[in-house]
C-alpha cells in the first residue's frame, strides 16, 4: 500500500514495506544519499532528518509513521547551500570527511528554529545526540553562534 | 617514507605479493618524493598537461588530486601545490579525482605523508607545466620565453594587450617537449600567494549541502545491495547454513555463501544476502539460519591476553636497543622509579562504515570505492574477476573517515566475490556492528618502565619493557619480521638524554586482527614515553616542562631508529621548540582558577613535532577537559587552517580512546557492538583547543596523525596535578581516580 507524506515541501508517495525506516526509503527507494547512515539505532545523528519540524532519526522511524507528515531533509534546505546555517558551515569550514555533516546541520537547524540565540549549555544540548568522529565539534559551535548572528527569521526548518 | 610503521606498510605489501599469498599485489606504497619508483617516474614523466592539469579552451582549468581524501584536506593541499606553480587563481580551479593508473600516480594514502611525499612532485609538474604554457605563448608572439610569465591564469608579455590566457595556450603547449622535472624553475617561495595561506577545504560546499558523494552514496539503476554474515568468533568457519526463511524476506533476490580469504585481504567469509535495498538485506540476513565452527580462538579473551602479557612481562624480552648498561645504573641508582602501562585494542569506527560498489562484467568491471588504496582494491577485482587489471576502473570516492581502516581491502574483496556471482552492479554494506566487530584493530599492548635518577637529578637509565600483539606479525605469520622494529616508534629514540638506555620486545599472540589506527604505535608509544618521563619530573621534584628541556639537552639530530636511512632524524632544536611555544600560549606556570591543573607532553613522529598542554579538573572520579593549547612544527604549513583542523581532530580522536574506548574479547569475539557500548566524545565534552603553527620553512611534513600522541599523555600528566593518580592504563577508569 502507498505511504504518502511531504517530502522538501512535495508530495511524496512510496510503495515500500511499512517497517522500513525513513532512512533507507529516502537513500535506496529515492536515491536521496544526503541523509547518512551511521548506526542504525539512533546514537549517531547522521541520520537526522526534521519531521513536521522536529529533528528525527531516520534510521528507527518507520515509514509508516511518517504518512501525512512533513519530511526535511539535508537537501531540502536550499538548493545551492544558501540556507544561513549551510553558509555558516562553510564560512568556519567545519566540515572534515563530512560524512556527519547533514545530520549535524539538520539537528542546529531546528536548534535555532527553537532558540535563535543558543547559549553554549543550548548547543551542548541539542548537539551533544550527533557523533563526529573527525571531532569537529569546536567548528560546529562556532558555526551555530555564527548562523545565530546572522538576519533573524532566515534560520527556520525549509518545510 | 617517513617512520618505522611507514616503511613496514610498504614492506608488507610488496611481502604479500612476493609471498604469493591469496592475493597479488603489485602494489606500493612509495611517496613518490622517495624510493627507486619515484626516479624511474621523473626520468618519464607523463605530460604534465594531462596527468595533472587539464586546461580547456574554454580557459577552465581541472587539478588532478592522485591521493584520496578522507578528511584530511589533502583534496585543497596538493591542488594548492599545483596552482601555485601554475600562477593559477584558487578560486577558479576545478579538481577531479584521478582515474587509477599506476604508471603515473601513487594513489596509496595514509601514514601521514601525502604532503611531504608529494610537495616535491607536485611543485615540479605545476612548474613543468607553467613552463610549456610559457613556451608556447612565446612561440606566438616570436619573443624569448624569459620575458614572457605566468600570471593570473595565463601568459604575459610586456605590456598588458600581450596577454594569453591558459585555454588559449594550451594546444600548443601539449605538443612541446617536457621539460626535465629534476631542473624545471620552481617559484621563489617568498612569492608564494596560495602555499602558506589559511584556504577552505575545496568540497566544503558539497559537505554542507549534501551533494557529496561517497562510497555508500554510489547509485546505477539495477544496483543490488548486500549485507554479509560473518563468524562473530575471529578466525571462525561457515559450517552450514539454511536461507529458505531469508530467502522469503521480500526484496531478497540472493543468497549465498562466500569464502574467508587469508593474508592480504583477511576477509571472515560467511554468507552474503543481496536484496534490492540495504533493509531488505539486513532483515534477510537476520533471517538466515547459520551454524559457525568458531575455531581455536574461540578461548582467546582480554583476560587471557593479560595473562599472557604478565607471563611475558616476567621474563627478559628481546633486545632491541641497549647503550650502556640500564640493569647495572638502576640497580646501583639513589632513585628508581618504575611504572606499568596497559591499552586495550581500539577499533577505528569511522563514520561512514565499510562498503564497496563493484560491477564485474565480462569484458570489463568498475568499482566505487571509498580507499586508502584504490590501486590494491583494482589488483583484487582483477584477480576476483580474471580481468586484466586496466580492464578495472576504480573511481576512487570521498570517504566518511578513514584513520587507516580503509587502508585494508577486505571489504573489497567481499564485494568482488558477491559481484562475480551475481553479474550485477552490487554493493557490499557494513552495518555499524559489522565494523565494531568485525575491524583491524589498533593492538594491545603492556609496557614495564624502570627508570633511575642520579643525584643531579640526571637520567642516570631507561628500560623499557613491551610486549604487545603487533602489526607486523599479523601480516607476517611466519615471523620473518621483527615485529620490535615497528613496534616502538619514537619510544626507541627518545629525545631525553641518558647513557644507559635499554629497550626489551616480546611478541603476544592474538587472534584478534590488528592495522594502523590513527597515529599508529605513536599512539601508544607517545603515552608511555611522555608519561614515564613526567613520573621522573615529579620524583625529581621538578618543573614537567624544565625537566624535559633540560633532559633534551642541545641542539642535535637524533636518527629515526627504525629507518634511520630514509626518515628524517629528531632535530632537538625544534621539539624543544614546540614545547616551549606550548607552554607560552598556554601561560605555564602561571596561576590557574581552583580546581584546575596543568599536564604537558611534546612528541616527534611522522617527521613533526608537536606539543599540548592540557587543562583538567577532577571532581567526584569525573575528569573534565577544560582547554588544550598545542604547538606543532610540521615543516612549511601548505595550509595552515587544514593543519589546525587536523591536529583539533586528532586532539578528539585522541581523547576517545583515553577517555572511553576499549575493544575486548570474549569468547574469541568483540564485546562492543555499537557507540553504546564504543562511546565517542561528544559536543558536551568538547574542550576549547588552540593550535599554534610554526611558520616555518623547512620541508613540509606530516599533520594528519601527529596531533594524537600527546594528548593522553598530557591530559593524564594534568590528572596527575590535580589528584596525585597517576594514570597507568587506558581508557581512564573512575577507579583509577578513586
Amino acid at each position: 500500500m502507498a505511504i504518502t507524506f511531504t517530502l522538501n515541501g512535495k508530495p511524496q508517495s512510496v510503495e515500500v514495506s511499512p517497517d522500513m525506516p525513513l532512512l533507507w526509503v529516502l537513500r535506496d527507494t529515492l536515491n536521496m544519499t544526503g541523509t547518512k547512515f551511521g548506526c542504525g539505532m539512533a546514537l549517531c545523528g547522521a541520520c537526522t532528518v526534521h519531521i513536521n519540524g522536529e529533528a528525527t532519526r531516520s534510521c528507527v522511524t518507520a515509514i509508516s509513521s511518517v504518512a501525512g507528515k512533513k519530511v526535511t531533509t539535508i537537501e531540502g534546505l536550499s538548493a545551492d547551500g544558501s540556507h544561513p546555517v549551510q553558509q555558516a558551515w562553510m564560512e568556519e569550514d567545519v566540515p572534515q570527511c563530512g560524512y556527519c555533516q547533514s545530520g549535524q546541520i539538520m539537528s542546529a537547524v531546528a536548534l535555532l528554529s527553537k532558540k535563535p540565540k543558543p547559549t553554549d549549555a543550548d548547543i551542548d544540548d541539542a548537539m551533544s545526540g550527533n557523533i563526529c568522529r573527525c571531532g569537529t565539534y569546536q567548528r560546529i559551535r562556532k558555526a551555530i553562534h555564527r548562523a545565530a548572528s546572522m538576519p533573524a527569521g532566515k534560520t527556520k526548518s525549509a518545510a | 617514507m617517513a617512520t618505522a610503521s611507514v616503511v613496514n606498510r610498504r614492506d608488507f605489501l610488496k611481502k604479500s605479493a612476493a609471498g604469493g599469498t591469496a592475493l597479488v599485489i603489485g602494489f606500493y606504497l612509495p611517496a613518490v618524493a622517495h624510493g627507486q619508483e619515484a626516479s624511474q617516474q621523473e626520468k618519464k614523466p607523463p605530460n604534465p598537461l594531462n596527468a595533472w592539469v587539464r586546461i580547456t579552451p574554454d580557459n577552465r582549468v581541472t587539478l588532478i588530486l592522485g591521493k584520496s581524501e578522507m578528511g584530511q584536506g589533502i583534496m585543497t593541499a596538493l591542488p594548492m601545490i599545483l596552482a601555485e606553480e601554475l600562477y593559477l587563481d584558487w578560486k577558479n580551479v576545478r579538481i577531479e579525482q584521478a582515474p587509477t593508473d599506476p604508471k603515473i600516480y601513487d594513489h596509496g594514502t595514509g601514514g601521514s605523508g601525502s604532503v611531504s611525499g608529494s610537495w616535491l612532485p607536485m611543485r615540479r609538474a605545476g612548474a613543468a607545466a607553467r613552463e610549456m604554457l610559457v613556451s608556447a605563448a612565446a612561440a606566438r608572439w616570436n619573443v624569448n620565453p624569459n620575458t614572457c610569465v605566468a600570471k593570473d591564469g595565463g601568459v604575459l608579455h610586456g605590456a598588458r594587450k600581450n596577454f594569453l590566457t591558459y585555454g588559449e595556450l594550451v594546444e600548443d603547449a601539449a605538443k612541446l617537449p617536457i621539460p626535465d622535472f629534476n631542473t624545471v624553475p620552481l617559484k621563489n617561495s617568498d612569492d608564494f600567494t596560495i602555499v602558506g595561506h589559511d584556504t577552505r577545504r575545496f568540497e566544503a560546499r558539497d559537505k554542507a549541502t549534501g551533494a557529496a558523494k561517497f562510497g555508500i552514496d554510489s547509485r546505477m539503476p539495477g544496483m543490488q545491495f548486500a549485507v554479509i554474515a560473518r563468524c562473530p568468533v575471529f578466525g571462525g568457519k561457515l559450517k552450514s547454513f539454511d536461507a529458505a526463511k531469508a530467502k522469503a524476506v521480500p526484496g531478497v533476490r540472493d543468497v549465498m555463501a562466500i569464502d574467508p580469504v587469508g593474508p592480504g585481504a583477511f576477509t571472515a567469509g560467511g554468507v552474503a544476502v543481496v536484496a534490492e535495498n540495504s533493509w531488505a538485506a539486513m532483515q534477510g540476513r537476520k533471517a538466515l539460519q547459520i551454524t559457525w565452527d568458531e575455531g581455536p580462538a574461540a578461548s582467546e579473551s582480554t583476560d587471557s591476553l593479560r595473562k599472557q602479557f604478565l607471563d611475558n612481562a616476567a621474563k627478559p624480552g628481546k633486545v632491541v636497543r641497549n647503550d650502556g648498561d640500564a640493569e647495572a645504573a638502576l640497580s646501583g641508582a639513589s632513585k628508581k622509579i618504575e611504572a606499568t602501562y596497559e591499552f586495550p585494542f581500539a577499533a577505528h569506527a569511522t563514520m561512514e562504515p565499510m562498503n564497496c560498489t563493484v560491477h564485474i562484467r565480462p569484458d570489463g568491471a568498475e568499482a566505487w570505492i571509498p580507499t586508502q588504496a584504490p590501486q590494491w582494491a583494482q589488483e583484487i577485482i582483477a584477480k576476483v574477476s580474471g580481468l586484466p587489471p586496466e580492464k578495472v576502473v576504480v573511481h576512487t570516492t570521498l570517504m566518511g573517515g578513514g584513520f587507516g581502516r580503509r587502508y585494508q581491502a577486505d571489504f573489497v574483496m567481499e564485494a568482488a566475490q558477491v559481484a562475480k556471482a551475481s553479474g550485477k552492479p552490487v554493493m557490499i554494506l557494513w552495518t555499524r556492528d559489522d565494523d565494531m566487530q568485525h575491524g583491524f584493530y589498533r593492538p594491545a599492548s603492556y609496557h614495564h618502565f624502570s627508570g633511575a635518577l642520579d643525584e643531579k637529578g640526571h637520567l642516570a637509565a631507561w628500560k623499557h619493557f613491551q610486549t604487545s600483539t603487533s602489526i607486523e606479525a599479523m601480516w607476517n605469520p611466519k615471523g620473518e619480521e621483527a615485529p620490535e622494529k615497528s613496534e616502538f616508534a619514537t619510544a626507541a629514540f627518545i629525545p631525553y638524554q641518558t647513557p644507559n638506555y635499554r629497550v626489551e620486545y616480546t611478541l603476544a599472540k592474538s587472534s584478534v586482527p590488528r592495522a594502523w589506527w590513527r597515529s599508529v604505535e605513536h599512539s601508544t608509544s607517545g603515552f608511555v614515553v611522555e608519561s614515564f618521563v613526567d613520573e621522573l619530573a615529579n620524583a625529581a621534584g621538578a618543573d614537567p616542562l624544565e625537566f624535559r628541556l633540560r633532559l633534551i639537552g642541545d641542539d642535535r639530530k637524533i636518527p629515526d631508529f627504525g629507518d634511520p636511512k630514509q626518515a628524517k632524524p629528531l632535530d632537538t632544536a625544534r621539539l624543544k621548540g614546540v614545547l616551549r611555544l606550548a607552554a607560552e600560549k598556554a601561560d605555564w606556570g602561571k596561576p590557574l582558577p581552583k580546581g584546575v591543573f596543568r599536564g604537558i607532553a611534546g612528541y616527534y613522529s611522522f617527521e613533526s613535532y608537536t606539543a599540548a598542554v592540557v587543562e583538567a579538573s577532577v571532581n567526584d572520579g569525573a575528569v573534565k577537559v577544560r582547554r588544550i593549547v598545542y604547538a606543532v612544527d610540521c615543516g612549511r604549513p601548505i595550509n595552515p587552517e587544514g593543519v589546525r583542523a587536523q591536529v583539533e581532530s586528532a586532539a578528539i580522536y585522541g581523547l576517545s580512546a583515553t577517555l572511553h574506548d576499549a575493544i575486548t574479547i570474549k569468547g574469541g569475539r568483540v564485546e562492543q557492538s555499537n557507540f553504546n557500548d564504543y562511546e565517542m566524545p561528544r559536543m558536551s565534552e568538547t574542550p576549547k583547543t588552540e593550535v599554534h603553527v610554526v611558520m616555518s620553512k623547512e620541508e613540509p611534513t606530516g599533520i594528519g596523525e601527529p596531533g594524537l600522541p600527546v594528548i593522553a599523555p598530557a591530559l593524564c600528566n594534568a590528572i596527575y596535578a590535580a589528584t596525585k593518580k597517576r594514570i597507568r592504563r587506558l581508557p581512564i577508569r573512575s577507579e583509577d581516580l578513586a
